[in-house]
């Protein structure tokens, strides 16, 4: 659906250049729900704005169900960009209109008769849970009713994909959560692919099918969320798992076990004790849904090196758990 | 001297008064309507053409629009520099080929909007600068065409202010046609310098000076509520209460 190409941008010539984007390719499937998580300046704002091209790539080429995006220019890139809702961080809503006029707004600039924008804004607020509120405006909202807004007037000429720019950076946990669900919820029912920014990595956990990880404009990693938390010395995975690193005077040999699908509720610690008859201690622990299923991830400390542990570690890999050195060994 | 006991003393003065402010009201209220009609679209001509702003592909290449900033903004900057007695001496030509004289009510006009239009241009170019930047974005989002921008988000986003500087530019007019009396322009200005300058009568003045303010306040109320009534930014809809630009005639404007 999404078919971003070895996409390049730099702003600014000779040694001030910043390289937003560097060779980044991305692919997402229709329906999908994809995050891109990085620090801010990474570059993914910059790669959020080439999909519908409000930032042309100096090179590379973006794809939208068969439409080459960066090749369009003027008339047929306005009725392109159509296809594409935007919710931005700040709500971005006409101050001075009410939120029915903010919705009635993308109608008209999506060329809707003027006979059937009300009807159709009143469907979109009634879409994101503000039926009645038409006739308010965004100062008498909360942050996560503008975001709402901002959803419906996104939605309101019916766009095949969803971009959004920290939609939920702006807004309290709870608010959040909510506006976390609508945005699956509609990712559902329309069908709708979602390709979204945010450093936070509860955004990612809570709804992404798949996501990326930016650093310095480049794509340093990506996968299936599934995938990724299997998939040993990744970087995503250890921020969506989030363990505090081990301090130095920890035992000789320190590890991570992961546990994904079917694994996690098995007495992994008891039979190490039992059956190598080690005292590990536990340094941490969290378990997560990700991606809809349970996944958790253990940190332990061992009191043996080497071989020893080495023995510890096959045998954990045995049972089907992902087992990661942080400190010893050789994985 | 005027005759104060004179039968006829208030009769004539309340003519004298009603034709001055019958004049003044023409002269600002056709120099305000052509001057919001000029004076708005430059001002937004001069935010879109700045580097990097909406209109800045709009005439083809960028350099295009970049001629088109500079030249606007010279014009206005030069408008704005030159002191309106003189500004009104210099348009006389002009102000013959347009009205046919250079003398009179509606001959008054011609430099009255002159000098308004770059003063007006500028507020319009504050206001629609105090747009926020991501509702550009927003709206390019959407699909929305340059003209539904302007319409849509810039206009009704920067109504409050744009009223603001129509009240603003009313008042200027009010003071400039004051000065056009002076040669010839009629209207108050001319009921003060004939009446007053001229035959000492201190009670033309008097009544000038308080007709001229209830129009100034009249216009600044009623705007002022207008803009407050549009602005919707926050739920208590505050404007600053001293939202006003003044004019020195002896300087054209200042800001």
């Amino acid at each position: 659906m999404i078919e971003l190409r070895n996409l390049r941008k730099t702003y600014g010539h000779g040694p001030a250049a910043v390289r937003a984007l560097d060779d980044v390719s991305i692919s997402v499937p229709a329906g999908e729900i994809f995050g891109v998580v990085g620090r801010s300046g990474a570059g993914k704002s910059t790669l959020l704005r080439t999909v519908n091209v409000l930032e042309r790539p100096d090179s590379g080429t973006v794809t939208l169900d068969g439409t080459q995006m960066t090749g369009l220019e003027g008339g047929a890139l306005r009725q392109a960009r159509r296809s594409v809702g935007m919710v931005f961080q700040h709500f971005n809503l006409l101050a001075n209109r009410s939120i029915q006029q903010n919705v009635e707004f993308a109608l008209e600039a999506a060329r809707v008769p003027r006979g059937k924008r009300a009807s159709q804004a009143a469907e979109m607020l009634d879409l994101v849970g503000l039926k009645d509120r038409g006739g308010a405006y965004p100062a008498q909202l909360s942050g996560g009713q503008k975001q709402r807004v901002g959803i419906a007037r996104a939605l309101a000429a019916k766009p095949r994909v969803l971009l959004s720019d920290e939609a939920t950076s702006a807004l309290d946990p709870e608010t959040t959560e909510s506006i976390l669900d609508l945005i699956r919820s509609i990712n559902r029912e329309l069908k709708l692919t979602v390709l979204l920014i945010t450093h936070e990595m509860d955004v990612v956990k809570r709804i992404c099918d798949s996501a990326a990880l930016m650093e310095n404009g480049a794509i340093v990693e990506q996968g299936e969320l599934v995938e990724v938390i299997r998939t040993p010395g990744s970087k995503l995975a250890a921020q969506l798992f989030p363990l505090a690193a081990p301090a130095d005077d920890e035992g000789p040999t320190v590890i991570d076990i992961t546990f994904a699908g079917g694994t996690a509720d098995r007495p992994v610690i008891a039979r190490l004790a039992r059956e190598h008859e080690l005292d590990v201690s536990i340094l941490g622990a969290t378990v997560e849904r990700i991606a809809g299923t349970q996944a958790g991830r253990t940190r332990l400390a061992l009191p043996v090196a080497g071989e020893a542990a080495a023995a510890v570690v096959a045998d954990l890999r045995r049972q089907g758990l992902i087992v990661e050195y942080l400190k010893g060994g050789a994985a | 001297m005027i005759d104060y006991d004179s039968p006829d003393f208030w009769t004539d003065l309340f003519e004298v008064l009603l034709k001055g402010t019958l004049e003044t009201l023409y002269m600002t209220g056709i120099a305000t309507l052509i001057t919001i009609l000029v004076g708005l679209p430059l001002g937004i001509l001069l935010v879109g053409t700045e580097k990097g702003a909406f209109l800045e592909r709009s005439f083809g290449p960028v350099w295009v629009a970049r001629t088109i900033n500079r030249v606007v903004g010279f014009i206005v900057n030069v408008g704005r520099s030159v002191p309106f007695i003189i500004l009104m001496i210099a348009l006389i030509p002009l102000t013959r080929l347009i009205v046919g004289t250079f003398v009179g009510t509606t001959a008054a006009i011609v430099p009255l909007t002159i000098i308004a239009i770059p003063f007006f241009a500028r507020m319009v170019e504050i206001a629609v600068n105090d747009v926020a930047p991501g509702l550009y974005e927003t709206a390019d989002s959407l699909g929305a065409t340059k003209w539904l921008l302007i319409r849509r988000v810039l206009l009704t986003e920067g109504l409050p202010a744009i009223l603001l500087g129509v009240s603003t530019t009313i008042t200027s007019i009010i003071n400039f046609s004051a000065m056009v009396g002076v040669v010839g322009g009629g209207g108050l200005g001319n009921v003060a310098v004939t009446y007053g300058f001229q035959r000492y009568s201190w009670i033309h003045i008097v009544f000038v000076v308080v007709i001229l303010f209830a129009i100034v306040q009249i216009v600044q109320i009623v705007l002022t509520r207008i803009a407050t009534r549009v602005s919707h930014r926050s739920s208590t809809a505050v404007l600053p209460k001293d939202a006003e630009l003044t004019i020195n005639p002896a300087q054209g404007v200042a800001t």
